[in-house]
Protein backbone atom coordinates (compact mmCIF):
# COMPACT_ATOMS: atom_id res chain seq x y z
CA UNK A 1 0.00 0.00 0.00
CA UNK A 2 1.67 3.19 -0.89
CA UNK A 3 -0.16 6.90 0.21
CA UNK A 4 0.47 9.97 -1.20
CA UNK A 5 -1.08 12.59 0.47
CA UNK A 6 -0.65 16.56 -0.19
CA UNK A 7 2.59 15.46 -2.09
CA UNK A 8 3.93 18.57 -3.55
CA UNK A 9 7.89 18.73 -4.91
CA UNK A 10 9.26 22.24 -6.25
CA UNK A 11 13.11 22.52 -8.07
CA UNK A 12 13.53 25.96 -7.42
CA UNK A 13 10.31 27.90 -8.42
CA UNK A 14 9.37 25.04 -10.62
CA UNK A 15 6.99 23.05 -9.16
CA UNK A 16 7.15 19.39 -10.27
CA UNK A 17 4.37 17.51 -8.38
CA UNK A 18 1.92 19.77 -6.73
CA UNK A 19 -0.47 18.83 -4.10
CA UNK A 20 -1.08 15.31 -4.90
CA UNK A 21 -3.30 12.64 -2.72
CA UNK A 22 -3.86 9.41 -3.81
CA UNK A 23 -3.43 5.43 -2.50
CA UNK A 24 -2.11 2.25 -4.54
CA UNK A 25 -4.04 -0.29 -2.91
CA UNK A 26 -2.99 -4.43 -3.02
CA UNK A 27 -3.98 -6.72 -5.39
CA UNK A 28 -4.02 -4.72 -8.41
CA UNK A 29 -2.10 -2.97 -10.99
CA UNK A 30 -2.29 1.00 -10.84
CA UNK A 31 -1.10 2.67 -14.24
CA UNK A 32 0.21 5.96 -13.87
CA UNK A 33 -0.31 8.35 -16.61
CA UNK A 34 0.19 11.25 -17.81
CA UNK A 35 2.31 13.20 -20.40
CA UNK A 36 6.17 13.72 -20.26
CA UNK A 37 7.18 16.32 -17.97
CA UNK A 38 3.91 15.57 -15.99
CA UNK A 39 5.81 14.51 -12.36
CA UNK A 40 5.55 10.89 -12.61
CA UNK A 41 9.60 10.27 -12.12
CA UNK A 42 9.11 12.88 -9.54
CA UNK A 43 6.43 11.27 -7.44
CA UNK A 44 8.01 7.24 -7.24
CA UNK A 45 11.44 9.14 -6.56
CA UNK A 46 9.34 10.95 -3.50
CA UNK A 47 8.20 7.34 -3.24
CA UNK A 48 11.38 6.03 -2.47
CA UNK A 49 13.17 8.96 -0.73
CA UNK A 50 15.67 9.42 -2.98
CA UNK A 51 14.18 13.46 -3.34
CA UNK A 52 12.57 14.91 -0.13
CA UNK A 53 8.78 16.48 -0.40
CA UNK A 54 8.78 20.41 -0.49
CA UNK A 55 5.10 19.52 1.05
CA UNK A 56 3.10 16.59 2.15
CA UNK A 57 4.12 12.88 2.75
CA UNK A 58 4.44 9.35 0.80
CA UNK A 59 4.53 6.52 2.97
CA UNK A 60 4.97 2.93 2.37
CA UNK A 61 2.73 0.44 4.36
CA UNK A 62 2.15 3.03 7.00
CA UNK A 63 5.97 4.14 7.11
CA UNK A 64 8.32 6.48 5.43
CA UNK A 65 10.58 5.01 3.00
CA UNK A 66 13.65 5.78 4.99
CA UNK A 67 11.95 3.88 8.32
CA UNK A 68 11.46 0.48 6.48
CA UNK A 69 13.79 -1.79 8.53
CA UNK A 70 14.70 -3.69 5.32
CA UNK A 71 13.72 -1.45 2.21
CA UNK A 72 14.34 -3.91 -0.41
CA UNK A 73 12.18 -6.37 1.04
CA UNK A 74 9.27 -4.30 1.21
CA UNK A 75 9.74 -2.21 -1.62
CA UNK A 76 10.75 -2.75 -5.13
CA UNK A 77 11.77 -0.32 -8.02
CA UNK A 78 12.66 0.14 -10.92
CA UNK A 79 13.08 3.51 -11.78
CA UNK A 80 15.80 4.00 -15.02
CA UNK A 81 16.72 1.47 -17.19
CA UNK A 82 20.44 1.38 -17.27
CA UNK A 83 21.42 3.54 -14.03
CA UNK A 84 23.64 1.03 -13.53
CA UNK A 85 27.69 0.90 -13.74
CA UNK A 86 28.18 -0.14 -17.45
CA UNK A 87 31.35 -1.87 -16.15
CA UNK A 88 29.98 -3.74 -13.70
CA UNK A 89 28.85 -7.23 -14.54
CA UNK A 90 24.71 -8.19 -14.55
CA UNK A 91 25.50 -10.46 -11.36
CA UNK A 92 27.49 -8.16 -9.35
CA UNK A 93 24.89 -5.31 -9.52
CA UNK A 94 22.37 -7.45 -7.85
CA UNK A 95 25.02 -9.10 -5.65
CA UNK A 96 25.62 -5.87 -4.06
CA UNK A 97 22.26 -4.89 -4.17
CA UNK A 98 21.16 -8.35 -2.44
CA UNK A 99 23.68 -7.75 -0.18
CA UNK A 100 22.66 -4.89 1.85
CA UNK A 101 19.46 -6.34 2.71
CA UNK A 102 20.93 -9.61 3.76
CA UNK A 103 18.87 -11.19 0.87
CA UNK A 104 20.62 -14.77 -0.22
CA UNK A 105 22.76 -15.42 -3.63
CA UNK A 106 20.47 -18.04 -4.70
CA UNK A 107 17.54 -15.35 -4.84
CA UNK A 108 20.18 -13.26 -7.22
CA UNK A 109 20.66 -16.40 -9.48
CA UNK A 110 17.04 -17.17 -9.45
CA UNK A 111 16.02 -13.32 -10.28
CA UNK A 112 18.68 -13.38 -13.72
CA UNK A 113 16.85 -16.67 -14.60
CA UNK A 114 13.59 -14.98 -14.18
CA UNK A 115 14.55 -11.76 -16.52
CA UNK A 116 16.23 -14.14 -18.56
CA UNK A 117 19.46 -12.86 -17.95
CA UNK A 118 21.51 -15.80 -16.58
CA UNK A 119 23.71 -16.57 -19.60
CA UNK A 120 24.74 -13.10 -19.58
CA UNK A 121 25.02 -12.52 -16.01
CA UNK A 122 29.34 -11.70 -16.14
CA UNK A 123 28.62 -9.99 -18.83
CA UNK A 124 29.78 -6.00 -18.63
CA UNK A 125 26.18 -3.78 -17.96
CA UNK A 126 27.49 -1.36 -20.55
CA UNK A 127 27.12 -4.35 -23.75
CA UNK A 128 23.31 -4.68 -22.41
CA UNK A 129 20.55 -3.44 -24.99
CA UNK A 130 17.67 -1.65 -23.48
CA UNK A 131 15.51 -3.88 -22.87
CA UNK A 132 18.11 -5.75 -21.23
CA UNK A 133 18.98 -3.12 -18.79
CA UNK A 134 15.16 -2.73 -18.58
CA UNK A 135 15.23 -6.15 -17.43
CA UNK A 136 17.80 -5.77 -15.38
CA UNK A 137 16.12 -3.19 -13.58
CA UNK A 138 13.08 -5.65 -12.97
CA UNK A 139 14.76 -8.56 -11.61
CA UNK A 140 16.73 -5.49 -9.19
CA UNK A 141 13.06 -4.62 -8.09
CA UNK A 142 11.86 -8.18 -7.36
CA UNK A 143 15.25 -9.23 -5.53
CA UNK A 144 13.67 -8.54 -2.16
CA UNK A 145 10.48 -10.47 -3.29
CA UNK A 146 8.28 -7.49 -1.96
CA UNK A 147 5.02 -6.67 -1.20
CA UNK A 148 5.31 -3.38 -3.16
CA UNK A 149 6.55 -2.79 -6.36
CA UNK A 150 7.00 0.68 -8.92
CA UNK A 151 8.19 0.56 -12.24
CA UNK A 152 8.72 3.57 -14.46
CA UNK A 153 8.04 2.81 -17.83
CA UNK A 154 9.09 -0.32 -17.74
CA UNK A 155 8.31 -1.22 -21.05
CA UNK A 156 10.39 1.42 -23.20
CA UNK A 157 12.95 -0.04 -25.69
CA UNK A 158 11.63 -3.57 -25.14
CA UNK A 159 10.02 -5.36 -28.49
CA UNK A 160 7.01 -6.96 -28.73
CA UNK A 161 7.69 -10.11 -26.97
CA UNK A 162 8.79 -8.43 -24.44
CA UNK A 163 6.39 -6.33 -23.41
CA UNK A 164 3.82 -9.17 -23.27
CA UNK A 165 5.85 -10.56 -20.50
CA UNK A 166 6.03 -7.35 -19.03
CA UNK A 167 2.43 -6.79 -18.92
CA UNK A 168 1.34 -10.66 -17.96
CA UNK A 169 4.44 -10.21 -15.00
CA UNK A 170 2.55 -7.12 -13.73
CA UNK A 171 -0.63 -8.53 -13.86
CA UNK A 172 0.98 -11.83 -11.89
CA UNK A 173 2.36 -9.78 -9.48
CA UNK A 174 -0.92 -7.69 -8.70
CA UNK A 175 -2.75 -11.53 -8.34
CA UNK A 176 -0.39 -12.93 -6.06
CA UNK A 177 -1.25 -9.95 -3.48
CA UNK A 178 1.35 -7.22 -3.75
CA UNK A 179 0.82 -3.65 -4.65
CA UNK A 180 2.01 -2.15 -8.42
CA UNK A 181 2.49 0.91 -9.52
CA UNK A 182 3.54 1.54 -12.98
CA UNK A 183 4.05 4.39 -14.69
CA UNK A 184 3.30 4.91 -18.67
CA UNK A 185 2.96 8.07 -20.76
CA UNK A 186 1.11 5.68 -23.42
CA UNK A 187 -3.07 5.08 -22.15
CA UNK A 188 -3.22 2.55 -24.86
CA UNK A 189 -0.59 0.38 -22.88
CA UNK A 190 -1.96 0.51 -19.56
CA UNK A 191 -6.14 -0.09 -20.80
CA UNK A 192 -4.30 -3.82 -21.27
CA UNK A 193 -2.39 -3.66 -18.14
CA UNK A 194 -3.95 -1.22 -15.09
CA UNK A 195 -6.95 -2.01 -12.99
CA UNK A 196 -6.87 1.40 -11.65
CA UNK A 197 -5.54 4.76 -13.51
CA UNK A 198 -4.05 7.25 -11.67
CA UNK A 199 -3.64 10.27 -14.38
CA UNK A 200 -1.60 13.50 -13.54
CA UNK A 201 -0.50 16.49 -15.62
CA UNK A 202 1.56 19.11 -14.54
CA UNK A 203 2.47 17.62 -11.19
CA UNK A 204 -1.42 17.80 -10.32
CA UNK A 205 -4.34 14.88 -10.41
CA UNK A 206 -6.51 14.36 -12.99
CA UNK A 207 -8.02 11.15 -12.04
CA UNK A 208 -8.22 8.45 -9.95
CA UNK A 209 -10.66 5.56 -11.04
CA UNK A 210 -11.04 1.80 -12.52
CA UNK A 211 -9.85 1.70 -15.67
CA UNK A 212 -13.24 0.35 -16.76
CA UNK A 213 -14.67 3.49 -15.75
CA UNK A 214 -12.09 5.15 -17.82
CA UNK A 215 -12.53 3.54 -20.72
CA UNK A 216 -16.60 4.27 -20.75
CA UNK A 217 -15.84 7.59 -20.22
CA UNK A 218 -13.80 8.04 -22.74
CA UNK A 219 -16.06 5.93 -25.02
CA UNK A 220 -18.31 8.99 -24.17
CA UNK A 221 -19.40 10.04 -28.18
CA UNK A 222 -19.32 13.44 -29.77
CA UNK A 223 -21.02 14.66 -33.40
CA UNK A 224 -19.23 15.81 -35.60
CA UNK A 225 -20.58 19.17 -37.50
CA UNK A 226 -20.30 21.07 -40.19
CA UNK A 227 -22.36 23.96 -41.36
CA UNK A 228 -22.00 27.14 -43.20
CA UNK A 229 -23.80 28.94 -40.03
CA UNK A 230 -21.99 27.67 -37.64
CA UNK A 231 -21.87 30.66 -35.14
CA UNK A 232 -25.92 30.55 -35.18
CA UNK A 233 -26.10 26.55 -35.00
CA UNK A 234 -23.49 26.76 -32.03
CA UNK A 235 -24.87 29.69 -30.36
CA UNK A 236 -28.30 27.20 -30.67
CA UNK A 237 -26.72 24.11 -29.40
CA UNK A 238 -25.32 25.77 -26.04
CA UNK A 239 -28.70 26.85 -25.22
CA UNK A 240 -29.84 23.50 -25.34
CA UNK A 241 -27.12 23.12 -23.10
CA UNK A 242 -24.61 20.75 -25.66
CA UNK A 243 -20.87 21.80 -25.23
CA UNK A 244 -19.35 22.41 -28.36
CA UNK A 245 -15.78 23.49 -29.57
CA UNK A 246 -14.55 24.56 -32.97
CA UNK A 247 -12.06 22.40 -34.35
CA UNK A 248 -9.49 23.90 -36.78
CA UNK A 249 -10.59 23.12 -39.87
CA UNK A 250 -13.75 24.83 -39.01
CA UNK A 251 -15.98 21.63 -38.03
CA UNK A 252 -17.76 21.93 -34.95
CA UNK A 253 -17.63 19.23 -32.30
CA UNK A 254 -20.61 18.57 -30.08
CA UNK A 255 -21.15 16.86 -26.47
CA UNK A 256 -24.12 16.41 -24.98
CA UNK A 257 -26.55 15.98 -27.77
CA UNK A 258 -27.17 13.47 -30.33
CA UNK A 259 -26.89 13.32 -34.18
CA UNK A 260 -30.81 13.23 -34.35
CA UNK A 261 -31.43 15.89 -32.05
CA UNK A 262 -28.76 18.47 -33.53
CA UNK A 263 -29.76 17.37 -37.01
CA UNK A 264 -34.28 18.60 -35.92
CA UNK A 265 -32.49 21.58 -34.18
CA UNK A 266 -30.71 22.25 -37.40
CA UNK A 267 -34.06 21.83 -39.53
CA UNK A 268 -35.97 24.24 -37.15
CA UNK A 269 -34.03 26.85 -37.19
CA UNK A 270 -33.48 26.55 -41.22
CA UNK A 271 -29.38 25.71 -40.88
CA UNK A 272 -27.96 23.92 -43.39
CA UNK A 273 -25.98 21.27 -42.69
CA UNK A 274 -22.91 19.76 -44.53
CA UNK A 275 -21.55 17.27 -42.58
CA UNK A 276 -23.28 15.49 -39.71
CA UNK A 277 -21.58 12.52 -38.39
CA UNK A 278 -21.06 10.96 -34.94
CA UNK A 279 -17.75 9.76 -33.51
CA UNK A 280 -16.39 8.33 -30.69
CA UNK A 281 -13.16 9.15 -28.56
CA UNK A 282 -10.02 6.72 -28.79
CA UNK A 283 -8.53 5.93 -25.07
CA UNK A 284 -5.66 8.25 -26.04
CA UNK A 285 -7.82 11.00 -27.31
CA UNK A 286 -9.42 10.96 -24.27
CA UNK A 287 -6.94 10.96 -22.37
CA UNK A 288 -5.35 13.44 -24.62
CA UNK A 289 -8.16 15.65 -23.80
CA UNK A 290 -8.03 15.07 -20.29
CA UNK A 291 -4.03 16.59 -19.82
CA UNK A 292 -4.64 19.03 -22.96
CA UNK A 293 -3.66 22.18 -22.02
CA UNK A 294 -0.97 21.06 -19.70
CA UNK A 295 1.39 20.19 -21.63
CA UNK A 296 4.91 20.96 -20.93
CA UNK A 297 5.54 21.13 -24.90
CA UNK A 298 2.74 22.75 -27.10
CA UNK A 299 3.42 19.57 -29.71
CA UNK A 300 0.95 17.14 -28.71
CA UNK A 301 2.69 14.55 -30.80
CA UNK A 302 5.28 14.22 -27.68
CA UNK A 303 2.27 12.09 -26.16
CA UNK A 304 1.87 9.37 -28.93
CA UNK A 305 5.57 9.50 -29.52
CA UNK A 306 7.55 6.74 -27.33
CA UNK A 307 10.16 8.05 -25.54
CA UNK A 308 13.23 6.86 -26.97
CA UNK A 309 15.57 7.29 -24.12
CA UNK A 310 13.50 6.03 -21.07
CA UNK A 311 14.89 8.17 -18.68
CA UNK A 312 10.50 9.73 -19.06
CA UNK A 313 11.85 13.13 -17.66
CA UNK A 314 14.65 14.48 -16.23
CA UNK A 315 14.67 16.64 -13.50
CA UNK B 1 22.74 -12.28 -28.14
CA UNK B 2 19.64 -14.11 -27.95
CA UNK B 3 17.77 -14.46 -24.64
CA UNK B 4 14.42 -16.35 -23.55
CA UNK B 5 12.51 -15.11 -20.71
CA UNK B 6 10.68 -17.52 -18.58
CA UNK B 7 6.94 -17.40 -19.43
CA UNK B 8 5.03 -17.55 -16.22
CA UNK B 9 5.63 -15.15 -13.22
CA UNK B 10 6.78 -17.29 -10.74
CA UNK B 11 8.37 -14.35 -8.46
CA UNK B 12 7.34 -15.85 -5.24
CA UNK B 13 6.67 -19.54 -4.41
CA UNK B 14 6.63 -19.16 -0.73
CA UNK B 15 4.82 -16.50 1.49
CA UNK B 16 6.86 -13.63 2.27
CA UNK B 17 8.87 -13.86 5.92
CA UNK B 18 10.50 -10.30 6.47
CA UNK B 19 13.09 -10.65 9.25
CA UNK B 20 13.03 -8.95 12.82
CA UNK B 21 15.41 -6.24 13.42
CA UNK B 22 16.61 -4.10 10.14
CA UNK B 23 19.24 -4.00 7.69
CA UNK B 24 22.66 -4.85 9.24
CA UNK B 25 25.61 -2.31 8.94
CA UNK B 26 27.83 -5.16 8.36
CA UNK B 27 26.05 -5.95 4.61
CA UNK B 28 26.25 -2.45 4.01
CA UNK B 29 30.55 -3.25 4.17
CA UNK B 30 29.57 -6.45 2.38
CA UNK B 31 27.58 -4.58 -0.19
CA UNK B 32 30.45 -2.01 -0.33
CA UNK B 33 33.16 -4.53 -1.13
CA UNK B 34 31.43 -5.86 -4.00
CA UNK B 35 31.07 -2.96 -5.68
CA UNK B 36 34.49 -2.14 -5.21
CA UNK B 37 35.85 -5.19 -6.07
CA UNK B 38 33.51 -5.85 -9.69
CA UNK B 39 34.75 -2.45 -11.10
CA UNK B 40 37.93 -1.97 -13.27
CA UNK B 41 38.52 1.16 -12.30
CA UNK B 42 39.72 0.07 -8.89
CA UNK B 43 42.15 -2.57 -10.40
CA UNK B 44 43.52 0.22 -12.91
CA UNK B 45 44.13 2.33 -10.12
CA UNK B 46 45.52 0.49 -7.50
CA UNK B 47 48.00 -0.91 -10.78
CA UNK B 48 48.90 2.72 -11.11
CA UNK B 49 49.23 3.66 -7.42
CA UNK B 50 51.91 0.86 -7.25
CA UNK B 51 53.45 1.25 -10.48
CA UNK B 52 53.95 4.89 -9.58
CA UNK B 53 55.04 3.95 -6.06
CA UNK B 54 57.38 1.07 -6.43
CA UNK B 55 58.38 2.16 -10.24
CA UNK B 56 59.17 5.84 -10.02
CA UNK B 57 60.70 4.91 -6.28
CA UNK B 58 63.04 3.01 -8.00
CA UNK B 59 63.91 5.21 -10.35
CA UNK B 60 64.53 8.61 -8.46
CA UNK B 61 66.73 5.93 -6.05
CA UNK B 62 68.48 4.69 -9.30
CA UNK B 63 69.51 8.42 -10.26
CA UNK B 64 70.67 9.42 -7.12
CA UNK B 65 72.78 5.88 -6.31
CA UNK B 66 74.36 6.94 -9.75
CA UNK B 67 75.38 10.64 -8.94
CA UNK B 68 76.52 10.15 -5.25
CA UNK B 69 79.84 9.92 -6.42
CA UNK B 70 79.67 13.21 -7.68
CA UNK B 71 77.64 15.02 -4.93
CA UNK B 72 79.00 18.14 -2.64
CA UNK B 73 79.30 17.51 0.75
CA UNK B 74 76.35 19.24 1.80
CA UNK B 75 73.98 17.62 0.02
CA UNK B 76 75.59 13.90 0.85
CA UNK B 77 75.16 15.42 4.43
CA UNK B 78 71.46 16.24 3.99
CA UNK B 79 70.39 12.91 2.22
CA UNK B 80 68.11 10.61 3.15
CA UNK B 81 67.60 7.24 1.64
CA UNK B 82 64.43 6.47 3.11
CA UNK B 83 62.69 9.61 1.88
CA UNK B 84 64.28 9.07 -1.46
CA UNK B 85 63.42 5.48 -1.91
CA UNK B 86 59.46 6.50 -0.72
CA UNK B 87 59.76 9.46 -3.45
CA UNK B 88 57.39 7.53 -5.88
CA UNK B 89 54.50 7.94 -3.44
CA UNK B 90 54.14 11.45 -3.88
CA UNK B 91 52.66 10.41 -7.38
CA UNK B 92 51.28 7.30 -6.20
CA UNK B 93 48.89 9.76 -3.86
CA UNK B 94 47.20 10.62 -7.15
CA UNK B 95 46.12 7.66 -8.04
CA UNK B 96 44.96 6.26 -4.65
CA UNK B 97 43.20 9.54 -4.30
CA UNK B 98 41.44 9.03 -8.13
CA UNK B 99 40.22 5.86 -6.86
CA UNK B 100 38.62 7.25 -3.60
CA UNK B 101 36.94 9.79 -5.58
CA UNK B 102 35.99 7.17 -8.17
CA UNK B 103 34.32 5.28 -5.26
CA UNK B 104 31.50 7.93 -4.77
CA UNK B 105 31.78 9.97 -7.68
CA UNK B 106 30.83 6.65 -9.98
CA UNK B 107 27.83 6.08 -8.24
CA UNK B 108 26.66 9.32 -9.25
CA UNK B 109 27.48 9.56 -12.58
CA UNK B 110 26.62 6.31 -13.68
CA UNK B 111 23.25 6.00 -11.53
CA UNK B 112 23.50 3.72 -9.59
CA UNK B 113 23.65 5.53 -6.30
CA UNK B 114 19.56 5.58 -6.98
CA UNK B 115 19.48 1.41 -6.50
CA UNK B 116 21.90 2.03 -3.50
CA UNK B 117 19.65 4.59 -1.41
CA UNK B 118 16.51 2.38 -2.42
CA UNK B 119 17.82 -0.46 -0.55
CA UNK B 120 19.64 1.30 2.04
CA UNK B 121 18.30 4.97 3.19
CA UNK B 122 20.27 5.47 5.75
CA UNK B 123 22.54 7.06 3.28
CA UNK B 124 25.19 8.54 6.01
CA UNK B 125 26.23 4.90 7.09
CA UNK B 126 26.37 3.94 3.39
CA UNK B 127 28.99 6.39 2.93
CA UNK B 128 30.24 5.61 6.13
CA UNK B 129 30.88 1.95 4.86
CA UNK B 130 32.29 3.32 1.99
CA UNK B 131 35.17 5.09 3.55
CA UNK B 132 35.87 1.76 5.72
CA UNK B 133 35.73 -0.48 3.07
CA UNK B 134 37.93 1.81 0.61
CA UNK B 135 40.33 3.10 3.49
CA UNK B 136 40.96 -0.70 4.72
CA UNK B 137 41.91 -1.37 0.63
CA UNK B 138 43.75 1.62 0.73
CA UNK B 139 45.97 0.88 3.68
CA UNK B 140 46.54 -2.40 2.76
CA UNK B 141 47.82 -1.63 -0.75
CA UNK B 142 49.18 1.93 0.76
CA UNK B 143 51.72 -0.38 3.42
CA UNK B 144 52.38 -2.93 0.63
CA UNK B 145 53.68 -0.29 -1.92
CA UNK B 146 56.00 1.90 0.78
CA UNK B 147 57.34 -1.63 2.13
CA UNK B 148 57.95 -2.58 -1.53
CA UNK B 149 59.16 0.79 -2.34
CA UNK B 150 61.84 1.19 0.48
CA UNK B 151 63.11 -2.71 0.47
CA UNK B 152 63.36 -2.07 -3.23
CA UNK B 153 65.06 1.51 -3.03
CA UNK B 154 67.56 0.43 -0.18
CA UNK B 155 68.87 -2.59 -2.48
CA UNK B 156 69.37 -0.02 -5.45
CA UNK B 157 71.73 2.37 -3.21
CA UNK B 158 73.58 -0.53 -1.16
CA UNK B 159 77.05 -0.68 -2.36
CA UNK B 160 76.75 3.22 -3.86
CA UNK B 161 75.60 5.07 -1.28
CA UNK B 162 74.09 5.09 2.17
CA UNK B 163 71.42 2.97 2.98
CA UNK B 164 68.48 3.16 5.62
CA UNK B 165 67.42 -0.15 7.49
CA UNK B 166 64.03 -0.28 9.53
CA UNK B 167 65.91 -0.57 12.75
CA UNK B 168 67.60 2.91 12.40
CA UNK B 169 65.49 5.75 14.08
CA UNK B 170 62.79 7.15 12.50
CA UNK B 171 62.76 4.94 9.28
CA UNK B 172 60.20 2.33 10.31
CA UNK B 173 58.34 4.93 11.19
CA UNK B 174 58.67 6.93 7.69
CA UNK B 175 57.70 3.47 5.95
CA UNK B 176 54.34 3.13 7.92
CA UNK B 177 53.79 6.48 7.46
CA UNK B 178 53.86 5.96 4.05
CA UNK B 179 51.01 3.46 3.41
CA UNK B 180 49.26 5.53 6.28
CA UNK B 181 49.65 8.79 4.64
CA UNK B 182 48.30 7.16 0.79
CA UNK B 183 44.96 5.44 2.87
CA UNK B 184 44.30 8.75 4.97
CA UNK B 185 44.66 11.32 1.84
CA UNK B 186 43.01 8.97 -0.30
CA UNK B 187 39.66 9.30 2.34
CA UNK B 188 40.20 12.77 2.15
CA UNK B 189 39.75 12.91 -1.37
CA UNK B 190 36.46 10.40 -0.54
CA UNK B 191 35.01 13.10 1.25
CA UNK B 192 35.56 15.50 -1.02
CA UNK B 193 34.42 13.14 -3.37
CA UNK B 194 30.76 13.09 -1.53
CA UNK B 195 30.73 16.78 -1.64
CA UNK B 196 31.72 17.63 -5.13
CA UNK B 197 29.40 14.37 -6.48
CA UNK B 198 31.00 15.07 -9.57
CA UNK B 199 34.76 12.88 -10.54
CA UNK B 200 35.73 15.69 -12.78
CA UNK B 201 35.55 18.54 -10.36
CA UNK B 202 36.54 16.38 -7.29
CA UNK B 203 39.65 15.48 -9.23
CA UNK B 204 40.24 19.23 -9.86
CA UNK B 205 39.77 20.26 -6.08
CA UNK B 206 42.00 16.92 -5.14
CA UNK B 207 44.64 17.65 -7.44
CA UNK B 208 44.41 21.72 -6.59
CA UNK B 209 44.69 21.11 -3.12
CA UNK B 210 47.61 18.66 -3.70
CA UNK B 211 49.82 20.68 -6.24
CA UNK B 212 48.79 23.68 -7.05
CA UNK B 213 48.21 24.89 -2.96
CA UNK B 214 51.72 24.77 -1.94
CA UNK B 215 52.83 26.57 -5.35
CA UNK B 216 50.49 29.64 -4.14
CA UNK B 217 51.94 29.19 -0.51
CA UNK B 218 55.40 29.06 -1.82
CA UNK B 219 54.65 32.43 -3.38
CA UNK B 220 53.49 34.30 -0.35
CA UNK B 221 56.28 35.68 1.78
CA UNK B 222 58.60 33.14 3.88
CA UNK B 223 56.96 34.47 7.43
CA UNK B 224 53.24 33.99 6.24
CA UNK B 225 54.12 30.91 3.62
CA UNK B 226 55.89 28.63 6.62
CA UNK B 227 52.96 29.30 9.56
CA UNK B 228 50.45 28.10 6.22
CA UNK B 229 52.86 25.73 4.32
CA UNK B 230 52.75 23.13 7.27
CA UNK B 231 48.93 22.61 7.29
CA UNK B 232 49.64 21.74 3.64
CA UNK B 233 48.42 17.99 2.60
CA UNK B 234 51.79 17.56 0.58
CA UNK B 235 53.69 18.99 3.36
CA UNK B 236 52.42 16.76 5.60
CA UNK B 237 53.19 13.49 3.32
CA UNK B 238 56.70 15.09 2.60
CA UNK B 239 57.27 15.09 6.69
CA UNK B 240 55.81 11.90 7.13
CA UNK B 241 57.84 9.91 4.29
CA UNK B 242 61.41 11.68 6.30
CA UNK B 243 63.43 11.01 8.36
CA UNK B 244 64.32 14.41 9.08
CA UNK B 245 62.88 17.10 10.89
CA UNK B 246 62.20 19.45 8.18
CA UNK B 247 61.98 23.40 9.45
CA UNK B 248 59.09 24.95 10.20
CA UNK B 249 56.54 21.89 9.65
CA UNK B 250 54.74 19.98 12.04
CA UNK B 251 56.18 17.05 13.66
CA UNK B 252 55.28 13.96 11.51
CA UNK B 253 52.05 12.67 13.91
CA UNK B 254 51.05 15.62 14.60
CA UNK B 255 51.10 16.33 11.08
CA UNK B 256 49.15 12.68 10.56
CA UNK B 257 46.98 13.91 12.83
CA UNK B 258 45.75 16.99 11.23
CA UNK B 259 45.66 15.20 7.68
CA UNK B 260 43.08 12.87 9.72
CA UNK B 261 41.57 15.47 10.88
CA UNK B 262 40.99 16.78 7.21
CA UNK B 263 39.55 13.58 5.64
CA UNK B 264 37.25 13.00 9.29
CA UNK B 265 35.78 17.25 8.20
CA UNK B 266 35.37 16.08 4.48
CA UNK B 267 33.59 12.71 5.07
CA UNK B 268 31.33 14.46 7.44
CA UNK B 269 30.55 17.25 5.31
CA UNK B 270 29.91 15.45 2.23
CA UNK B 271 27.87 12.95 4.41
CA UNK B 272 25.55 15.94 5.81
CA UNK B 273 25.40 17.23 2.55
CA UNK B 274 24.64 13.67 0.66
CA UNK B 275 21.74 13.18 3.62
CA UNK B 276 20.10 16.43 2.63
CA UNK B 277 20.74 16.43 -0.89
CA UNK B 278 17.97 15.15 -3.21
CA UNK B 279 19.83 12.05 -5.55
Amino acid sequence: MIEIKGLTKHYGDKVAVDQLSFDVVPGRVTGFLGPNGAGKSTTMRLVMGLDAPSAGSATVNGRRFHDLPWPLREVGAHLEAKAINPGRGAFAHLWMLAQANRIPRRRVEEMLQFVGLADVSRQRVGKFSLGMGQRLGIAAALLGDPGVLLFDEPVNGLDPDGIRWVRHMLKGLAAEGRTVFVSSHLMSEMALTADQVVVIARGRLMADMPVSEFTAASSQRFVRVRSPEKGRLSAALASEGAEVTEERDGSLFVRGANEVEIGELAARLSIVLHELSPQSASLEEAFMAMTEGSLEYSNTHALADADPVGRGVGR
Amino acid sequence: MSVTMREAPAVSTSRRVIPDGRYPFSGLLASEWTKLRTVRSTMWTLLATAVAGIGIGAIATAATAARWSRMSPLRRLSFDPTRVSLTGLLLAQLAIGILGILVVSAEYSTGTIRATFSVAPRRSAVLVAKAIVFGAVALVSGEVVSFVAFFSGQAILSGKAPHATLSQPDVLRAVVGGGLYLAVLGLLALGIAAIVRHSAGAIGTFVGILLILPLIVAALPSSIGNQIGRYLPANIGVVLLSTRHLGSSFSPWVGFGVLCGYAVAAIAIGGALIVRRDV
